[in-house]
Order: structure tokens, then sequence, then C-alpha cells
């Protein structure tokens, strides 16, 4: 491979610029329409042409965290003049509030279901990827060859089995049962990118650490855990992601208790089936705990592994 | 400090042998060299006696205790890595206490002891400085500051100045034997560097393809050589070899080859066939009535002295001349040796053959 060593033109950074800038905005059209449909009401966001420019409500956020009854007027005189904005925006369709909707129930089961299987899945996955990248293991490579092959097939082809097993073990519908799920399907992901990780980490360090009086497990934890936070923040983001987007299993084994909200959201369009601003209300919450993970590791993902105390 | 023994010691990476029946003692106080090229177990060996490898067979004593099993952490040791292996999630400060505080030691005491230290290195200036950013001079002062804070048993390097410039080396090598010497602690230090070896070592290991080829003082290693391959590690240039067949009969004073007679000194024992004489370069003298020729072929000028390349019937050969001495290229002339300093090697084996000069020598080996 050769580089170029003169530096790049007002051109070139011209070119690189507006690519990277189309790139972008065509990444993030989606993402803005989601959100913007979020605020529109519900004639604006089934209008078309599409409209771009609209004038906001919180509708869709009202709908969303709200179970509502259809009111005569009657009933509405009845129950006097609105006591907050939501009822206001409720009664000017007609409808009284009737309670909270479940999807905070629902958004906090991801939340559990989530970041438990993704810190689970970290525990494990550095201890077994530490295992396999320093110790000798016997059928090492067998067994990593074994463990990712549990990713070479989609993990939905084998949810009629695990259905069963889940209804026979009593974990179907529980937080316990979608952890280790989740947990086993990330599992075979985390321990290779740790062990990729881990394996670029001089072994000198924990030695170092072993030679200074400290056990084999102080040394992974107080030595090598810290090095590998960049490998750690960047696998459990991966893991979250996959976690907290699941659907098909959250559908099938899902219902109640520990209903997740991607399965839940779709459900909140309702019978008429025209309430899309309360669906991307949702996913619009939805998004927000990802996004914030991710900016609180961005630090880590973008440090480097080790910083010169080994010179190579 | 401590006496560290190593006794029949092996060590086998599946069906690789890296190292094959060790044996030498390491007096208290020493400061040891393990010599030898790379590949040749002396970091092994080291590791072994570190606690980070386990022999396969054998048995490690340090201070007559067998640890050949032990954990590192209970060792008592420290080790000076080549890469220094600085934590570097931590400043100087945090690196250097850090052996301190898994013995459990009041801060108040570790913040004393670590400035004695750093006092002792000179690096109180950067204390608290992080350690991504320090020369390769500092690096290896945090290292060592790290490895003598808790007054270990014995200090362990392996090649702890492999990462420096070549200038600052000479100093730091300066800066650990002083240091060696204030503190008088047992150190067992690796290198593949003969000069080094030389110029720091109490003692010397010298090996090769996992085996102790000699063991002794720099002196004796340099001067009686018990395998061609010390002679031939040892030295620059190394000692020249005179392949010949022929006769060295136990008793005899003398070896006979390109019909000249050259004195050596006297045989233990004897042997027949293919036969090396080796002689240092600084032990040959051109002669022009000497009976044994050879033509210069190159002429290597080093300043004090010079270098200069033959081509005899026995093989080349390298002597060291005074600068002043006239030698041109291609001219013929005599060369004589002195017969106190010669060794007479067994060229299948390699093993030199006992004399009187070299028994004392061949004996600690």
């Amino acid at each position: 491979m050769s580089f170029s060593v003169t530096d790049p033109t007002k051109g070139t950074k011209w070119f690189a610029g507006i690519a990277v800038v189309a790139y972008a905005v065509i990444t993030i059209i989606p993402l803005l329409w989601i959100i913007a449909t979020g605020f529109k009401s519900p004639t604006d966001s089934i209008a078309y042409p599409p409209v771009v420019v609209f004038e906001p409500t919180l509708e869709g956020y009202v709908n969303l965290f709200t179970d509502r009854t259809r009111a005569t007027e009657q009933m509405l005189e009845e129950a006097g003049p609105p006591e907050t904005w939501y009822d206001e925006i409720a009664r000017s369709r007609g409808t009284v509030i009737s309670g909270p909707s479940r999807y905070g129930e629902r958004f906090l089961n991801s939340v559990i279901i989530g970041f438990g299987s993704t810190a689970l899945c970290m525990v494990l996955g550095t201890m077994a990827a530490y295992a396999f990248s320093r110790f000798k293991v016997p059928l090492k490579d067998d067994l990593l060859f074994f463990i990712l092959s549990t990713r070479m097939m989609p993990p939905i082809a084998v949810a009629i089995p695990i259905f069963l097993m889940f209804r026979n073990l009593g974990l179907n519908d529980t937080h316990l049962g979608m952890i280790l799920l989740y947990t086993a399907v990330n599992l075979s992901l985390s321990v290779w990118l740790l062990k990729g990780f881990i394996d670029e980490i001089p072994t000198e360090y924990e030695e170092a650490a072993l030679i200074d009086g400290y056990t084999r497990f102080q040394a992974f934890y107080k030595v090598v855990l810290p090095q590998a936070a960049t490998g750690i923040a960047s696998t459990a983001i991966f893991c979250l992601i996959f976690a907290w987007n699941e659907y098909a299993f959250a559908v099938l084994l899902t219902s109640g208790t520990a209903q997740t909200a991607p399965p839940f959201i779709p459900n909140i369009i309702g019978v008429n089936g025209k309430d899309w601003p309360a669906v991307a209300a949702g996913a619009t919450i939805f998004l927000v705990p990802v996004m914030v993970f991710t900016v609180l590791l961005r630090k880590h993902l973008l440090r480097g592994i080790t910083f010169g105390a080994v010179r190579k | 400090m401590a006496q560290i023994r190593i006794e029949n010691v092996r060590k086998d990476f599946g069906s690789f042998t890296a190292v094959q029946s060790s044996s030498f003692t390491i007096e208290d106080g020493e400061f040891f060299m393990l010599l030898g090229p790379s590949g040749c177990g002396k970091t092994t060996t080291l590791r072994m006696m570190a606690g980070l490898e386990l022999p396969t067979k054998g048995e490690i004593y340090i201070d007559g205790e067998e640890v050949g099993m032990k954990p590192a952490s209970q060792r008592d040791i420290a080790f000076v890595f080549q890469m220094f292996a600085l934590y570097p999630h931590m400043n100087v400060r945090k690196n250097i206490s850090y052996p301190l505080k898994s013995q459990g030691m009041p801060s108040a005491a570790i913040k004393q002891k670590v400035g004695e230290i750093a006092e002792i290195l000179g690096i109180t200036d950067i204390l608290d400085r992080p350690v991504g950013g320090l020369s390769g001079g500092d690096r290896q002062r945090v290292a060592l500051g790290r490895a003598i804070v808790r007054d270990p048993k014995a200090f362990f390097m392996d090649e702890p100045l492999g990462a420096l410039d070549a200038e600052f080396r000479e100093h730091m090598s300066e800066e650990l034997r002083a240091l060696h010497d204030r503190m008088n602690a047992t150190t067992v230090y690796v290198t593949h560097d003969q000069l080094e070896a030389m110029q720091m070592g109490d003692k010397i290991v010298v090996m090769n393809h996992g085996v102790v080829e000699q063991f002794g003082v720099p002196q004796d290693i340099y001067d009686w050589p018990a395998t061609k391959f010390v002679a031939e590690f040892i030295g620059s240039p190394p000692m020249n070899f005179l392949d010949f067949h022929g006769l060295a009969g136990a008793g005899e004073q003398a070896v006979t080859f390109g019909e000249t007679t050259f004195e050596i000194p006297r045989l233990i024992d004897g042997d027949s066939g293919d036969l090396t004489f080796g002689i240092r370069p600084e032990h040959i003298r051109l002669d022009d009535s000497a009976p044994y020729r050879g033509e210069v072929t190159a002429v290597e000028y080093l300043g004090t002295t010079q270098i200069i390349t033959l081509d005899t019937a026995n093989g080349t050969v390298k002597a060291r001349a005074a600068s002043a001495d006239r030698v041109k290229v291609g001219e013929r002339t005599g060369l004589s040796f002195d017969p106190r300093t010669v060794t007479i090697f067994d060229a299948e084996t390699g093993r030199a053959l006992k004399s009187e000069a070299n028994v004392g020598v061949q004996a600690n080996g």
C-alpha cells in the first residue's frame, strides 16, 4: 500500500466534504421524518403529497402516553372545562383521558431487558474472551468456532424450540427469560469481538501486576479491563442495539408483564389504523436511550487502547 | 536479598524444548547475566525464575525455598520488562506505588517511600505526569522505580535497555550498575548483547539452543571458552578458528598443522581427528620471520587498533594489531600465536579440550 504524502487539494477537500454531508443527510432523513411525524396531526401525517411545513402539535405524544375513551357532548359538558393542556388536546378530538397507557411499562421493560442482557453479556464475554486469549484451553479453536456457529443461522430459526423450552421452564413472558435469551444470542459476538481486543493488549501488563503481588483475577480487572475499555464499550453498544431493537422474539415470547417496547409500538396505531403520530412519537422516545448510551461511551470508542506505554 | 539456585530446569512448549536441563547458582548480591542469541532460552529461564512460566521439570530455589510451582505474586521478586509495561491508565506515581498497594501499605507510608525512590532515580519532577508522554529513559526509570520500591528478594530484568537508543543505553547501563552496587541486590539480567554482559555482569551464563554452554566470570569466559559457540559469540571480532586434521595428545604441549608446530598450554585431555585451533585476534602477531604464512585480504582501521584479515591454509583469520603497523592488502606475511592463550576444540562436538590453562575455569561450568 502506498500513501500520498502531498496534502489534499482544495478540490479534493470540497469533494470529500460534500460526499460526507450528502451521506449524512441521506441516512438522517428517515430519522428526521419520524421525529417530525411525531409532532404532526393525524391528518398531516398521512397527507399526500407529504407536508414538510406543518403546525406542530403534541397530540401524538398525548395519545402515546394515555388511554382515551370517546365522549358524547353531554359527557364533555358534565366533565367541565379541561384541567390540563393534555386534557385539552384529547377533548379537541372528542375524547376524554381514561388513564395512562402501557407505553411507560413497556419502555421500562425494554430498559431492564436491554441493559440487563448487555451487562450480563459483558461480564461473561470479557471473562470468556480473556480465558480464550490468555490460557491454554483444550480444543480452543473448536470451541471458538462452535461459539461463532451459533450465529450462523438467524436466531429466529430456533424460535419454536425456544418457545417450548421457555414454556416448560416457566420463562415465558418474564424479564429473566428475555435477559437470558438476548445474552445467549449476543454472547458469541461479544466473545469474538472482545477476544480480538484483549489479544491486542500486551501480556506484560498482567505479568507486571502478577509480579507486583496481585492475583490473576486482580490483574484481570485492575489492569486488563481498563485497557480493554474501548473494546468493551463498542461491544456493549452492539449488544445493546441488538437487544433493544429485537422484535421477533419479543412478539413471540412476551405479551404482558415482560413485553418490550418494539412489539408494543405498532399496537398504538389503534383500530382505525391512522394514529401514525403516536407511533412516531413512541419510536422517537425509544431512540433516546441507545443514543444517550452511545454518546456516553463515545469517548472510549475514540480513545486508543494503549497510549504508548509499551514501546512496539 | 537472596541466593537463587536452578537445578535441572527444563521447559517444553509442545514439542519444542526451550530450555534443557539447566543448572546454575546465583549468589546473594550478584549482578548475573543470562547471555545468548535470540531463541536460546534465556528469557524463558528468567520467566521460570519469576514464576511467569512453570518449569516442565526441575527445581528453582530462592533462598533455599523451592518455588518452582509458586505463583509470581508470592515469590517477592521484581521484574523489569523489555517494553517497560508501565500501566498506561495510571500516572507515574501510581505506577510506582502499585506494588506497595498490593501489600496493603498505608497511603502515607507509600507516599514517603515513592518520594524516596523518585529522589534516587531523579524523577521527582515527573511523578504526577501520565506515563504516555514520557521519554524512553524516563519510562525506564519509572519501571526501575516500580521494581525497587518494595525491596524485593531479587530483580529480574529482561533486556531492559533493549528499547532505548544506543547513546542512551550506555548511560542507563552505568546507572543500572550503580543502582545495583548501591542496593547490593541480587540481579538477574537477560541480554543478547555480549558487550553489555561483559561490562555489567559479575557472572555470566551463556546459553544456546536451550543449553547452558558456560557459566563463570566474564574474564574466564572470554579467555577460556568452553565451546566453540561461546568463543564465537563473545568477542568482537570473535575468536579465530583454524581447522586442522591431526592429533592433540594428552600431556602434549604442541600441535602440528600446515607443516608448522605451535606451542599450546599443556593438554590434560587428548583427542585426534578433526580439531580446531582457537586464538583471539589480539593474541596473533604479524611476524615476517614466522613460518606460518597468510595473505592480507583486508585492513579495517579502528583508531587505536586495526583489524587485519588474512587468508591462511586453514581458513580466514582476523588479527588485531597496533594501528601504527603498516600493512598492505595483498602482502604475504608470517603469523605467530601467543602459546599461553590457545584453546583446542574438538571440531565435531565443539567442546574445548581440557588443558592446564582452562581446567580451573571449566570446572566451574
